[in-house]
C-alpha cells in the first residue's frame, strides 16, 4: 500500500507491506537514520519520535497509522547549523556516552519543553521514565533537560542563547 | 527484528464504516487504536489477526463529560486525556491515581481506555478502576447498541463480551453523592505492570457507608471483584478496623499465581494492604479529610 507522511516537513511516499512499522519506514528514508530502533517492546525509548508534537514511540506505530500525520525526527532538531537546546544541554552536562538512548530522550526531552518550558527535575525525571539509559544513571540527562529550560528562558528574554561549543 | 506477520489494514472514517468493516472481514479481524498492547502481542505471534481495523481517526470516540448522572468516557479517549481531565481528577480522583502508574508517559499518548479494557489483561489497572466504580460499558454492532455492567465484560482472561463485528464505543459510569475512590498499586519499577494493584470507591450516606466497590489487578486470572468484601462495608460507619477487616477479604478472594513479579504469598499479602489503603484514602476523599 502507499503511505505518504510529512517527516520533518518533507512529504514521503512509499509503497510499504501494512505490517511495516513506523521506526523502520523512518530509518528506511535516506538520511534518517538518527531514530534508534532498540528493545522493539515500547520500553526503552530510543525510537520516540515526535507525532503531531506529542512523542511516541516508533517501534509500536505503524507506518500506515501515520498517513496524514506529521512526524518529527531527532534530525529536524539542528538548524542552520546551531544545535537546538536540548542537544546543546546534553553537549554541556554531558549527558550520554554511548549514545544510543539521545535520540529518543532529545526528543522526549523536546516534547516536555514545548509543553512545560520551566519543568523541575522530578518533572523531567517523570517526562523521561519511559526512555532507559543504561550509562549515565540519568542525573546528567536531567541536569542537561533544565539547562536547556533555563537557556531557552534566557534566549526568550534577549540574553541570547550562549554559545560555548 | 520483530514483525507482525502479514495482514491487511483499513483505517475507519466513522463508527458505522468500522462496525461494517469488522461484519464483513468476520473473526479474523481486530480494531487497532492506541495498539500498544495489540502490535507486541503481534510481533510475538501471540495475537495474529488477517485484518487489522484503524479506528485512531474516530474523533467521535474521544470525550470525557457529563450527561445526567453518569460520567461517560469514549472509548478512543487516550490515557493522557484521562490524567489531565479535571472533571476526573474532581469526580472521580481514582482515575488520576492509576493513570500516574499507567506505563510511561510516552505511552499513555497512545494507548487508550477501550483498548485497556478489549485488552482485558488481568494485571490492567484501568479494569480494576471500572470494576470498583461499577462502570456499564456501550457496545456497538450492526443491530445497534446494548450496554453491559463491567461485571459482565469480562468474560475470562483476554476474553470480553464484545462479540465479532461489535466494537465497544463508550464507558459510562454512574455518579451517586457522598463517592470517593482511589487507586494503589506497587510495581517492580516505573511503568511496569502491576504486582497487584487494588481499586477502592466508596459511597456515604449519613456517616455509613452506603456501597462500595473493590476491583483488584494481577492477582488472579481475570480483574478480580471483591463482591465479599464490598458486603462487609455496606452500613458501616469507615473507620481503620473496617478497612483492615475488608483487606483480610482481599487476601482470601483473590488467587495470584507465582511469576518474576513474586510468590502467591506475598502478592496475597499486598491485595490486602492495597485494598486497606486504597479504602482509607477513599474514604478520606468521600468525607473530604484527604491529607
Amino acid at each position: 500500500m502507499d503511505v505518504s507522511i510529512v517527516v520533518n516537513g518533507k512529504q514521503v511516499t512509499r509503497d510499504i507491506e501494512p505490517r511495516q512499522l513506523l521506526v523502520h519506514f523512518i530509518r528506511e528514508t535516506p538520511g534518517l537514520t538518527g531514530t534508534h530502533w532498540g528493545c522493539d517492546t515500547s520500553n526503552c525509548g530510543a525510537c520516540v519520535v515526535l507525532m503531531d508534537g506529542a512523542p511516541v514511540k516508533s517501534c509500536t506505530i505503524l507506518a500506515a497509522m501515520c498517513e496524514g500525520h506529521e512526524i518529527r525526527t531527532v534530525e529536524s532538531l539542528e538548524r542552520d547549523g546551531r544545535l537546538d537546546p536540548v542537544q546543546q544541554g546534553f553537549h554541556e552536562r554531558h549527558a550520554l556516552q554511548c549514545g544510543f538512548c539521545t535520540p529518543g530522550m532529545l526528543m522526549t526531552a523536546r516534547a516536555l519543553l514545548d509543553e512545560n518550558p520551566d519543568p523541575t527535575d522530578e518533572e523531567i525525571r517523570i517526562a523521561i521514565s519511559g526512555a532507559i539509559c543504561r550509562c549515565t544513571g540519568y542525573k546528567n540527562i536531567v541536569s542537561a533537560v533544565r539547562w536547556a529550560a533555563e537557556h531557552e528562558a534566557a534566549a526568550k528574554h534577549g540574553d541570547g542563547l550562549r554559545q560555548e561549543v | 527484528m520483530q514483525t507482525p506477520a502479514p495482514f491487511d489494514y483499513e483505517r475507519a472514517t466513522s463508527v458505522e464504516e468500522a462496525i461494517a468493516s469488522l461484519q464483513r472481514l468476520g473473526p479474523e479481524a481486530r480494531v487497532i487504536a492506541g495498539g500498544h498492547s495489540l502490535l507486541p502481542m503481534m510481533k510475538l505471534r501471540l495475537a495474529h489477526p488477517e485484518y487489522l481495523v484503524d479506528i485512531n481517526d474516530l474523533a467521535e470516540l474521544a470525550y470525557i463529560a457529563e450527561d445526567g448522572d453518569e460520567i461517560v468516557i469514549g472509548a478512543l479517549t487516550r490515557h493522557v486525556e484521562l490524567l489531565k481531565s479535571e472533571l476526573l481528577a474532581e469526580r472521580l480522583p481514582i482515575f488520576r491515581d492509576a493513570e500516574q502508574v499507567i506505563a510511561d508517559p510516552v505511552v499513555r499518548n497512545r494507548g487508550t481506555i477501550g483498548g485497556s479494557l478489549c485488552q482485558a489483561d488481568a494485571a490492567e489497572d484501568l479494569s480494576a478502576v471500572c470494576t470498583a466504580l461499577k462502570a456499564k460499558v456501550v457496545i456497538r454492532g450492526a443491530e445497534g447498541e446494548r450496554t453491559v455492567g463491567i461485571e459482565d465484560f469480562h468474560v475470562g482472561p483476554y476474553m470480553t463480551a464484545v462479540r465479532d463485528g461489535e466494537l465497544l464505543t463508550e464507558v459510562r459510569i454512574p455518579v451517586r453523592p457522598g463517592a470517593g475512590s482511589a487507586h494503589e498499586k506497587v510495581e517492580r519499577r516505573a511503568g511496569d505492570w502491576a504486582i497487584a494493584a487494588a481499586s477502592a470507591a466508596i459511597w456515604v450516606d449519613g456517616g455509613k457507608i452506603a456501597d462500595a466497590g473493590i476491583g483488584l489487578a494481577a492477582v488472579g486470572p481475570t480483574t478480580v471483584h471483591l463482591a465479599r468484601a464490598e458486603e462487609v462495608l455496606r452500613g458501616k460507619a469507615p473507620s481503620e478496623d473496617l478497612f483492615a477487616e475488608a483487606g483480610v477479604v482481599a487476601t482470601e478472594d483473590c488467587s495470584p499465581s507465582a511469576d518474576g513479579r513474586g510468590p502467591v504469598d506475598y502478592k496475597r499479602h499486598l491485595a490486602g494492604v492495597l485494598t486497606t489503603r486504597a479504602l482509607r484514602r477513599a474514604a478520606a476523599r468521600a468525607l473530604h479529610q484527604e491529607a
